[in-house]
């Protein structure tokens, strides 16, 4: 093995409290540009979770619509029209909107209503952990997250409460499905989600449009654009595009957590460029030495950049383990934090790009320094 | 044979710039010879470091010629420099200047890594020289477990490992008793005498000059006596 790996090695662990404040440095770095992209990547699954979990070819909804949460109203009529079209099979009536929930103190909780017909195909609850989905077709029924029964005050199934002062019992609970506003999802049926709004018996808010087997998609989206005005027509990828486009960067959320990440990005590099520095300082005469004994340029560098690694991978190992135990703790939250294979990988490469562009302050140290100076001192 | 290994002509080296700049060496010459131990003596300040640097391809002269091997160092950049170091030139230094964190085996076997040499006969290698230096039995000590004159032997053995054929010593008994510093003069001596060599040694150690073939003295940048 070449002593690159060895002196390497011995620069780095020779001054302990040096070497500890690195590996601090790029284990808050890491962990903390952690939090901000698993944050980053949590919201952007729960942004769209409702609209991955539709069965639909084609949504259609009103003009102008941002997200899934943007509560506008269509005709119901218009399912009539949408019915007539040519290689439609199914317009299935989904309602959405913000509401208020009475807690058990007496005051009320907003929360977001999603009403679609129990008996028949539509956007239903799932990962149920109690009850199941036909107990939703009884009257008054709703469904919720475990996740929020703390906020909504409640504890079991059978437990009531008003929305909007009409009657609600819950008949069914489901496990992780969370909303990015952190306003609880409550599942109801067609009819009592349009109670619970306000919105009149017929008004809805989308359409899931399935067409027939061998109709053509975008034939049919033509088409129903033709025949209905005032909405639009989106597959399922342009309604997630929208709706992440709208509360990532329309909302300022995600840049504020990109801004996050690079903050931590920035930090981890400074303490690990002032710690490799100061290494670096330290053994000047060892790598004025090399050079006058004839090292290549190249051969010292690599020491330099070996530390950086060595930094890299003991700081990644621990912000890693770090990082999985608050993935871990957060799993059963409203605001889990993410962490996937790709993350991973992609925060090593990070964390490597990081030490590394740390070492050059270094190597632009080493690349001054007169073989010359040996002899002074 | 008497090659020259290193050759010095009409040596001149300007140090500084502006008002502060000084004139280090004046037209200096010097040719350094297989199988010769040169003493480079004088006055601090007369030049002699600044001339070890130049032979050593460590400084460039501001004018004249320097040649390593018959090879003109002329044009030469800061890697081709390194390279006729690395092949040709060991140095060995006052303070001995070895890694800290290395073993007295890992120190000589730094100048075979530099090269590119397999771990496992440069790992040979360095056990072999460390032995002619005396040293078989301290191979794995490091250099704060060995006495001055033992860690110049490592750095002997460091000088030597790669066959170098100029050998450029700065004070080498400088921090060592006489003891010590006579035992690493036989041991340079030894070396010059083996004709594949040829050693410069730069000291202001009076005692160590019956080990000289030839004793250049410096004074103001200039050889002022040379002395067979």
């Amino acid at each position: 093995m070449s002593l690159i790996y060895r002196l390497a090695s011995r620069n780095l662990f020779q001054d302990r409290l040096r070497f500890v404040a690195t590996i601090i440095g790029i284990v808050f770095s890491i962990v903390l540009v952690t939090i901000q992209l698993g944050l980053y990547l949590s919201f952007e699954r729960m942004v769209t979770t409702m609209i991955d979990h539709a069965p639909a070819d084609l949504w259609i909804v009103p003009l102008g619509t941002k997200c899934f949460e943007d509560p506008s109203l269509l005709d119901e009529h218009d399912r009539d029209h949408a019915l007539s079209v040519q290689g439609v099979a199914e317009a299935i009536p989904v309602v959405i909107g913000f509401t208020q929930w009475t807690v058990p103190s007496g005051g009320t909780t907003p929360v977001f209503i999603i009403g679609s017909d129990a008996s028949k195909t539509g956007l239903h609850p799932w990962n149920f952990v109690a009850g199941n989905l036909e107990t939703l077709s009884t009257p008054h029924a709703v469904a919720v997250d475990r996740t929020y029964f703390g906020r909504l005050g409640i504890t079991k199934i059978g437990d009531t409460t008003e929305i909007r002062d009409q009657k609600a019992q819950v008949t069914a609970i489901t496990a992780g499905i969370r909303s990015f506003t952190t306003t609880p999802y409550v599942f109801t049926a067609l009819e009592p989600a349009q109670v619970y709004m306000g919105s009149g018996p017929n008004k809805v808010s989308y359409f899931l449009i399935n067409v027939s087997p061998k109709a053509n998609i975008d034939h049919v989206r033509a088409q129903l654009l033709e025949h209905l005005s005032k909405v639009e027509v989106l597959t399922p990828d342009e309604f997630r595009d929208r709706s992440r486009s709208f509360w990532l960067f329309g909302t300022g959320a995600g840049a504020a957590l990109f801004a996050g990440a690079l903050l931590g990005i920035i930090v981890g590099t400074v303490i690990v460029a002032q710690t490799l520095y100061s290494s670096t300082k330290d053994h000047l005469i060892e790598f004025a030495t090399l050079r006058a004994i004839g090292s290549s340029s190249v051969y010292i560098h690599k020491i330099i950049i070996c530390q950086a690694l060595l930094s890299a991978t003991i700081g990644f190992s621990l912000a890693a383990a770090i990082s999985l135990i608050i993935v871990k703790s957060t799993a059963e939250t409203a605001l889990p934090i993410v962490m996937t294979p790709e993350l991973t990988a992609g925060l090593f490469l990070l964390t490597v790009f990081m030490c590394v562009a740390s070492a050059l302050s270094a190597i632009v140290q080493v690349i001054r320094i007169d073989p010359a100076k040996v002899f002074n001192q | 044979m008497t090659c020259p290994v290193i050759e010095a002509i009409d040596i001149v080296k300007d140090l500084g710039k502006g008002a502060g700049q000084v004139q280090a060496l004046k037209g200096i010459s010097l040719s350094l010879t297989c199988g010769e131990l040169i003493l480079l003596m004088g006055p601090s300040g007369s030049g002699k470091t600044t001339l070890l640097s130049v032979l050593g391809c460590m400084l460039t002269p501001t004018s004249g010629t320097v040649r390593v091997l018959g090879q003109s160092t002329a044009g030469a950049g800061p890697g081709d420099l390194a390279k006729l170091r690395r092949d040709h030139i060991g140095f060995i230094f006052q303070s001995y200047h070895l890694f800290p964190t290395l073993s007295a085996v890992d120190n000589v076997r730094l100048a075979l890594d530099i090269r590119g040499t397999a771990a496992e006969p440069a790992l040979v290698r360095s056990k072999e020289v460390l032995s002619t230096v005396g040293l078989s039995h301290k191979i794995n000590a490091f250099p704060h477990e060995l006495s001055g004159g033992e860690q110049q032997r490592v750095a002997i053995a460091r000088a030597i490992v790669g066959g170098a054929s100029a050998i450029l010593a700065d004070e080498p008994t400088g921090a060592l008793d006489s003891e010590n510093g006579h035992a690493i003069m036989t041991k340079l001596a030894e070396i010059a005498k083996d004709h594949s060599r040829g050693v410069l040694v730069v000291t202001h150690d009076p005692r160590i000059l019956p080990f000289a073939n030839r004793i250049i003295r410096m004074e103001d940048g200039r050889s002022c006596l040379q002395a067979a």
